[in-house]
């Protein structure tokens, strides 16, 4: 083996076995690194959430957002298989909306509504200009909301 | 690898950088003047509206800021490995385009997240991993400025730079992984494409220009720095003498 090559080999060793440990740390630290929880999650208790604050993820259920009063919300998230009632006070972007995605934080209250502290809108992958949208529409393509 | 040994004489490097380099800056000009145009013309998202606009910043330099690292780690392994003076100088004067990259990258999608999301700023695993793409390029630069010999420090920072690479995985699959808040890849995922063409040509053009950019400011650099280290070389002799 030449000088070269026992670098090379080296150098290809070395991150393969850091691409293992790197696999390995993330795989252990899996439920930490998500962002937010599902619905189902919760529900289920797959997860012990307690007391403290935490992040639930999924989507605006169609026709369950309600105004409360000037600033407050109640809504549910939903993954399609579980639901969870939110209640909310403050503001939030014009991309919140029954069907869209939403991530909350706050904490579960014993009635098992959640409290959030702070509304997020997720918006999706996809980039349609509103002529587009209606011309799918119209078509009967749409597959969005 | 016949054709990197050839480049790895830096005065043929230097004549093949000095014809290359003007065609690469016309082109540049050329990328980013046509696809600015298309970008400001294109329609917003239906959805999002106004903010829409930032992805033609912002993905072009998301991308930017992992394919340059890619670039340093594939140079630091070359220089590791063949010890090719001119891989090594490739990675470092890419390094501080990165970093411009990157903190573009995280800038523009901060002000993307605030009217979308409705935050500038989240702990997600996407935005984390960008944020720690920052970190090691400011880390890598800090290495060649900490250790004075060229070549201790060429092969410190050749290290720094293939270790790192582990994050450029991390980063583009956070989003699949991981519940993000982040969304998912619109271009480079299964079943196509999920950006209209009416934004998606602007948006390749502009990638390309950006692409080009890059590439210039590399050669410029790479001539420079191979012209530094002449000047370092003649002193050294001249005060030896």
């Amino acid at each position: 083996m030449t000088r070269k090559q026992q670098r090379m080999t080296f150098v290809v060793a070395g991150l393969g076995a850091l691409g293992i440990a790197t696999a390995l740390v993330l795989f252990a630290l899996r439920d930490n690194i998500v962002f937010f929880y599902s619905p189902t999650e919760i529900v289920e208790q797959t997860v012990q959430v307690g007391d403290r604050n935490f992040r639930i993820g999924g989507l605006v259920e169609n026709g369950s957002l309600q105004r409360v009063d000037a600033n407050t919300i109640t809504f549910i998230v939903t993954d399609m298989k579980h639901t969870v009632p939110v209640s909310y006070t403050g503001l939030v972007t014009s991309l919140f909306k029954e069907g869209q995605g939403v991530v909350a934080e706050g904490r579960l209250g014993p009635d098992g509504r959640f409290v959030a502290s702070q509304v997020l809108a997720k918006h999706d992958e996809t980039y349609m200009p509103a002529e587009v949208v209606d011309a799918l529409k119209a078509a009967g393509e749409w597959k969005g909301n | 690898m016949a054709n990197l040994h050839w480049l790895a004489n830096p005065g043929r490097f230097l004549r093949i950088a000095k014809a290359v380099s003007p065609v690469l800056a016309g082109l540049t000009v050329v990328l980013l003047a046509v696809g600015l145009a298309l970008s400001l013309q294109a329609p917003v998202d239906a959805v999002q509206g106004t903010p829409s606009k930032v992805l033609f910043m912002h993905v072009p330099s998301a991308w930017m800021s992992m394919f340059i690292w890619g670039v340093m780690a594939v140079a630091s392994a070359v220089a590791l490995i063949w010890k090719h003076p001119v891989a090594d100088i490739a990675a470092k004067v890419s390094a501080p385009l990165g970093a411009g990259f990157t903190a573009a990258t995280l800038l523009t999608g901060s002000l993307w997240g605030k009217p979308t999301w409705g935050t500038f700023w989240v702990w997600d695993a996407r935005l984390t991993a960008e944020l720690i793409l920052l970190f090691l390029y400011i880390g890598y630069i800090a290495i060649w400025q900490a250790i004075e010999d060229p070549q201790r420090a060429g092969k410190a920072a050749a290290i720094l730079a293939l270790v790192g690479s582990v994050n450029l995985p991390i980063i583009h699959f956070s989003v699949d992984w991981w519940n993000t808040l982040h969304q998912p890849a619109s271009i480079l995922r299964d079943g196509g494409a999920s950006i209209d063409a009416s934004m998606l040509i602007p948006l390749l053009l502009l990638a390309a220009g950006f692409q080009a950019f890059y590439f210039t400011l590399l050669l410029w650099r790479m001539e420079a720095e191979i012209a530094g280290r002449k000047i370092r070389q003649l002193r050294l002799l001249s005060a030896q003498a």
